[in-house]
């Protein structure tokens, strides 16, 4: 699995965008008016951006809690980054309760919105998008809000993003919700994060839809995310994450793709067309994540991996990378296709098993167990009773006050 | 007094003579009239760098003004390969209170500046410059002729806290204007072989000065990052003679215990001391006042301050977020293997969605490519067995 997972690293490097048009350009003298708002902001300002199209060659920064950015949609206030030439993002917030609504942050060098170590933050039918299509060269996530408390994300847009088109880190506390992801590397990731609701989003066109991982070497792990209502299909896309990010070892074709990550429940989503599984269940082993050196306390194992009342169609019958194909050759024959759930099969050493890992209570899909740990020497498609358990399921995610009306 | 005490027994100077000289001069210095009055704007912002009485210009000279202090140290931040003279004042009666580990504590009414200079290649201003060492200052003076001052930063410390302002340099090189939004001034490079490139040196805006100088994430409050032992312990560039912390202490601008060995970085082109120790010491100056554990990098669990080992450090390290960073590399730092490590990658790359530091940099720092190289090429082990 390791092998099959990094092959992917590989074929980013004949990704190439599908649209080559140079993006229009902007009003620039905005640039110097919307710097000095932000940076003159006091708590309760409402900074309004009109309607335009406007270009920045400098990243943008606040620093001041309690501001609302509020463009006039985000299909009519647009920020474009194009010719940005200093500045690791496009928009870099600092700041607890935020809100940022109504516009669109396209063509960033590196990350389009970053809001880092907040509270009480709410992003709202916000686009971020790399206008020339999916590119290795374009920047690494979309809205990326890290090490945050208390978050909503609803009705926002990500387009084109190398890494996570909206991507939440080693965060708590967190709503996602009416969202949509497309031709990202990763559409959503979830990562190092606590008690997350992943709902009513649609992720289609990415390489991996949905995401929920824990990597190791970070000041928390995560556990408890709810991932339901969602539309997750046709995440075929090629990978044109870089080599060393931790989504570059995501195969085309992924569906919902847990790594490490515990207390995980996937439901009553519809899962389809996502050509290499709808679903996978791994460890950090099976991912060039786990190849360096991890912290002690670090737990690599997945578990209590709650799958059911999906309705998943299709998928599976053309998986990325030659060793998933002959996987699925040897197992399912030319018109056959992968189960819905692939699992590396790893499980804690220290006395767990297959059921502490993983529970499927979702009709007819079935568990392929691709033998990781004994280097895929007997993959095989898990005797349902492996999986035939259930997990208590997750309360609800409550956003807090002020959030909590929302 | 005490400071003096200290600074006596520290030294156990064989003549008195030599030191009562010294502290006669210092302070016939001291005592002299005042051209310019170093002024603490405690509220309002003045529009020009003037207003402040640190530095002023005459005649093709910048004139660090009477009671403020040059300082520098021993391995500073990359900045483009600017020239830096960095100064600090206090008010009257207010020392600053010596810290071992963090950054001093400076009473309310402090201002550092750190102004922004390049050798010129021309008479005129054409945006060309060179790569030097820094002009020696000669009697708190410094001549201005072949050289271009660009900014003056200035952090002032209020009872409300600290506060960072970007001051840019009139094309008369008379006084500097307040620039809150800061700017980018198109330059370029000469190199000492001959190559040239064009970049655009970015004068941070106030939001700006704030991503790197609120090195305690959660905190987020705006302190100075140089002003630390291990960055101030060095020979005095201004007092011959005088390790630099000592001048401080005998000038009365320094106060408080200090704990024999101070810390100490070392100089990062120093050739007499190990590599390891000037890489570190060059990774520390230019990277951890972000990848420290609380600072705005510790998002990504690489920690470059001194004391780190290990993945913290970036050995064998996965990158969490590095996206296009990551220079398609698997590691931080592969020991032995700079061209696979990415640390060297983000130090080499001028993409500014790639690059470290994120800000304040537009072209590559290749003498401190080579350094933190040199480090890793040396370093024993491997990678290969992780996992």
């Amino acid at each position: 699995m390791r092998l099959v997972l990094a092959t992917a690293a590989f074929l980013a490097l004949a990704a190439c965008g599908q649209k080559e048009t140079a993006p229009p350009p902007g009003d620039d003298s905005y640039q110097e008016t919307l710097m000095t708002q932000l940076i003159d902001a006091k708590p309760g300002d409402v900074i309004e951006i009109p309607e335009g199209r406007f270009a920045f060659d400098r990243s943008l920064s606040l620093t001041v809690d309690g501001v609302t950015i509020r463009g006039a949609g985000m299909d009519k206030s647009v920020l474009t980054f194009a010719n940005q030439i200093a500045g690791a993002e496009g928009l870099l917030v600092t700041a607890s309760d935020f809100t940022i609504e109504d516009v669109a942050i396209e063509d960033t060098k590196g990350d389009a919105l970053k809001i880092s170590e907040g509270e009480n933050i709410v992003i709202r039918r916000v686009r971020t998008e790399w206008t020339t299509g999916p590119k290795t060269e374009n920047g690494a996530y979309g809205i990326y809000p890290v090490q945050v408390e208390n978050l909503l994300m609803e009705d926002s847009v990500a387009i084109g993003a190398s890494d996570a088109g909206l991507y939440i880190g080693q965060s708590k506390n967190v709503v996602i919700r009416n969202n949509r992801a497309e031709y990202n590397v990763a559409g959503i990731e979830i990562e190092n994060t606590f008690d997350a609701d992943v709902y009513g989003n649609v992720a289609t066109n990415n390489t991996g839809g949905i995401l929920v991982f824990n990597m190791p070497n970070l000041s928390q792990p995560g556990a408890r995310t709810r991932v339901f209502n969602n539309e997750i299909y046709e995440n075929n896309t090629k990978n044109f994450g870089h080599k060393g990010t931790p989504v570059a070892s995501i195969p085309a074709g992924s569906g919902v793709v847990v790594n490490s990550n515990d207390q995980v429940e996937i439901f009553s989503n519809n899962i389809r067309d996502n050509k290499t599984a709808n679903v996978i269940v791994a460890s950090v082993f099976s991912s060039d994540i786990g190849d360096g050196d991890m912290a002690a306390d670090f737990d690599p194992y997945p578990e209590k991996i709650f799958v059911y009342d999906n309705a998943f169609e299709g998928g599976g019958d053309n998986p990325d990378g030659l060793e998933l194909q002959a996987l699925k050759l040897a197992i399912a024959g030319p018109m056959g296709r992968i189960p819905d759930v692939l699992w590396d099969g790893y499980v804690d050493p220290d006395g767990s098993g297959p059921q502490d890992v993983l529970c499927v209570q979702n009709g007819e899909a079935r568990v392929l167990n691709v033998d990781g740990p004994n280097d895929n020497k007997s993959p095989r498609i898990a005797e349902t009773r492996d999986h035939d358990c259930t997990f208590e399921k997750l309360p609800e995610v409550e956003l807090n006050e002020p959030l909590a009306s929302l | 007094m005490k400071a003096v005490r200290t600074f006596m027994q520290r030294y156990n100077f064989a003549s008195p003579a030599i030191m009562l000289a010294i502290f006669a001069g210092l302070l016939l210095s001291a005592c002299s009239e005042q051209q310019t009055a170093p002024t603490f704007h405690a509220q309002d912002n003045p529009t020009r760098l003037s207003d402040w009485g640190m530095l002023e210009t005459s005649t093709d000279e910048l004139v660090i003004s009477e009671g403020v202090t040059p300082y520098d140290l021993a391995t500073p931040l990359f900045s483009d390969y600017a020239l830096k003279l960095r100064t600090v004042w206090t008010p009257a009666g207010a020392p600053v209170l010596y810290n071992s580990d963090s950054v001093f504590e400076f009473p309310v009414g402090t201002v550092i500046t750190k102004t922004f200079y390049y050798p010129t290649t021309g008479d005129e201003w054409t945006g060309d410059v060179s790569i030097s060492r820094e002009r020696s200052i000669n009697n708190n003076a410094m001549a201005l002729d072949h050289l271009r001052l660009i900014e003056t930063r200035v952090l002032v410390h209020r009872e409300t806290g600290w506060e960072a302002l970007p001051y840019i340099w009139n094309d008369e090189q008379t006084d500097a204007v307040l620039k809150r939004t800061g700017d980018v001034i198109p330059m370029t490079l000469h190199r000492d072989d001959g190559r040239t490139e064009q970049f655009g040196y970015l004068v941070p805006n106030v939001n700006q000065c704030a991503g790197c100088h609120a090195t305690d994430a959660t905190a987020r409050t705006i302190e100075p990052i140089g002003p630390k032992a291990r960055h101030l312990n060095k020979p005095s560039s201004f007092a011959p003679a005088f390790n630099q912390l000592d001048h401080w202490l005998a000038k009365g601008l320094l106060t408080g215990e200090i704990a024999q060995p101070a810390p100490r970085n070392a100089e990062w082109t120093d050739e007499s001391e190990p590599v390891e120790v000037r890489a570190r010491a060059y990774l520390d100056a230019n990277c951890s006042h972000c990848h420290n554990p609380v600072g705005p990098a510790d998002t990504s669990g690489l920690n470059l301050e001194p004391d780190a080992t290990g993945p913290a450090l970036g050995i064998c390290k996965t990158p969490i977020a590095a996206g296009i960073g990551t220079g398609d590399r698997i590691f931080d730092i592969v020991p032995g293997d700079p061209d696979a490590s990415i640390t060297i990658f983000r130090m080499e790359t001028d993409n500014p969605g790639a690059m470290m530091p994120e800000l304040g940099r537009a072209v590559t720092h290749e003498e401190g490519v080579a350094l933190v190289s040199e480090w890793i090429a040396r370093m024993d082990g491997d990678c290969s067995q992780k996992g």
